[in-house]
């Protein structure tokens, strides 16, 4: 083939590419949007008798994977369970609950994705996430803490206010935008998820893990060379996730609420999860 | 998108910079173990040998992200040692194993005459490797080497999992504010795009002068 043949294929080719790339991305959007206006989520769980829950995975007390059963075990898919079962009972069917494993950076799109119905995963209610998914009312009083090795000298987070400190955060969690308020100075580095951020501070990458108080406390019972210090400097309940329009599902959820913790379901689950730990008293956390 | 990325140009900026150094410390890195590797292999010396052996089975059958890890979570435990690097020495590690089989793919393509009629004008097998056969070798591996090459730049966002700040970690941390993170990696994706394309057109300029000189 002559050289000018050559280029002409070479640019017909590259052409041709580029239409189908930018067609490969408007049938994206196409599909997302069709996705977006699916039906009602709670309709549909009573029709498949299914409620699917993101749950996370590797946070200890609220979702950790059990090596004997291989499902996530915690508070957080204890009171989904209860939940589940509560909507079941308050439809007069029965529902199963099935769980996705989550984390922090996963649990809004796999909601938005339309892979679990609602979320348990330790989130806090914040105004930005509250633009895209809808939060049920509060389930779990949090506040952000700081996790330090014993004998590191480090009180609160004031003493990390230097360039000389390092604080260690989770990915797709409010804890680092906080962190930089009360510890400007500070560097910041985020890891993937809760047990790669405490192999970082184990291994000295940094001096100090930030993220919810409870979440901490499961690494105080997991290690004993860590600790948590200072009082929590902010106040971030955690809310259940549903995706956004999903108003008939918020509002069952609610009600479900309201109902385990006025018959006790609750406060027995955050006795059989927090009944135990160092340096924090249940009887704060029941309502 | 352009929404996004007016909002955030400083941090994707910041990225793309630090997947760039780390892609070329990881090049060049790289390109040097692996030849050191692929030499040792072709060794005579039955323990160069081995060792050039061991080297790249070892660091080609492991996972990136096991090396990585093991450098910013284990090691790091007795030396001092930033996600950054621990990901570029990841990166350098995993892929001059495969760069030393590129080369060493090459020097064996290179015919055996060419290492016959030196040694018997007098060159040592030291001489006539270094100034003969692998200058040669390198050349028919070229067109390999661009693929590792773009390999690597890819790989290198392994260091968005140890917190290295290069274009991932920073798509990872504005999609984790912005909660849009659909637009957020095609903007991240079009960065490696223009990395990975000036990369391949430089790869083929090379290919291209280098072979014009070997046609004659």
């Amino acid at each position: 083939m002559s050289k000018a043949k050559l280029k002409r294929m070479g640019l017909f080719a590259s052409v041709i590419l580029v239409i189908i790339l930018i067609g490969g991305v408007m049938l994206g959007i196409n599909a997302r949007e069709r996705q977006n206006k699916e039906t009602d989520a709670l309709s549909q769980i009573k029709q498949t008798h299914v409620m699917r829950w993101g749950v996370k995975c590797d946070t200890r007390l609220f979702g950790l994977i059990s090596p004997k059963t291989e499902q996530s075990e915690g508070f957080d898919v204890d009171i989904a369970r209860a939940i589940t079962k509560q909507i079941a009972k308050d439809n007069h069917t029965h529902i199963k609950s099935e769980f996705t494993p989550v984390t922090t950076n996963s649990k809004i799109q796999l909601l938005k994705n339309k892979q679990v119905d609602a979320v348990a995963a330790s989130m806090t209610i914040t105004p930005e996430r509250a633009k895209i998914v809808d939060f049920s009312k509060p389930y779990f009083p949090a506040g952000q803490s700081i996790l330090v090795k014993k004998n590191s000298g480090i009180k609160n987070i004031k003493d990390l206010n230097n360039s000389k400190s390092t604080v260690i955060g989770v990915m797709g969690t409010t804890a680092l935008e906080t962190t930089k308020k009360f510890a400007p100075k500070a560097h910041l580095i985020a890891m993937p998820d809760n047990s790669q951020a405490f192999s970082a501070l184990e291994s000295a990458q940094g001096q100090a893990m930030t993220t919810d108080n409870a979440i901490l406390y499961g690494f105080t019972q997991q290690s004993n060379n860590v600790e948590v210090v200072g009082k929590p400097f902010t106040n971030q309940p955690y809310g259940l996730g549903v995706d956004k329009g999903q108003t008939q599902l918020n509002n069952a959820v609610n009600k479900a609420l309201a109902e385990i913790i006025k018959d006790g379901t609750y406060n027995r689950l955050i006795k059989k999860w927090f009944s135990n730990i160092p340096g924090l008293d249940w009887r704060d956390l029941t309502k | 998108m352009i929404n996004i990325f007016m909002q955030n140009w400083q941090t994707i900026l910041n990225g793309f910079w630090i997947t760039i150094l780390s892609s070329l410390i990881g090049l060049g890195g790289s390109l040097l173990l692996g030849t050191i590797f692929a030499l040792m292999e072709l060794a005579p010396n039955k323990i160069l040998k081995f060792i050039g052996n061991a080297f790249v089975e070892f660091f080609r059958n492991i996972p990136l992200l096991v090396i990585t890890l093991f450098f910013y979570v284990v090691v790091a435990k007795d030396f001092k040692i930033s996600g950054f690097w621990a990901g570029t020495i990841g990166l350098i590690l995993y892929t001059s194993a495969f760069v030393a089989e590129c080369i060493r793919g090459g020097i064996n393509s290179v015919d055996e005459g060419q290492m016959e009629g030196a040694r018997a004008n007098g060159l040592t097998y030291t001489q006539a490797m270094i100034h003969i056969v692998l200058p040669q070798g390198f050349k028919l591996a070229i067109p390999s080497l661009g693929n590792q090459f773009i390999n690597l730049v890819k790989n290198s966002s392994i260091l968005s999992f140890v917190a290295g700040f290069d274009l991932m970690y920073q798509a990872n941390v504005i999609s984790g504010a912005n909660l849009d993170p659909f637009n957020t990696y095609i903007i991240v994706g079009i960065f490696y795009l223009i990395i990975t394309g000036l990369l391949s057109t430089v790869m083929r300029q090379i290919e291209d002068r280098l072979g014009k000189g070997r046609l004659q």
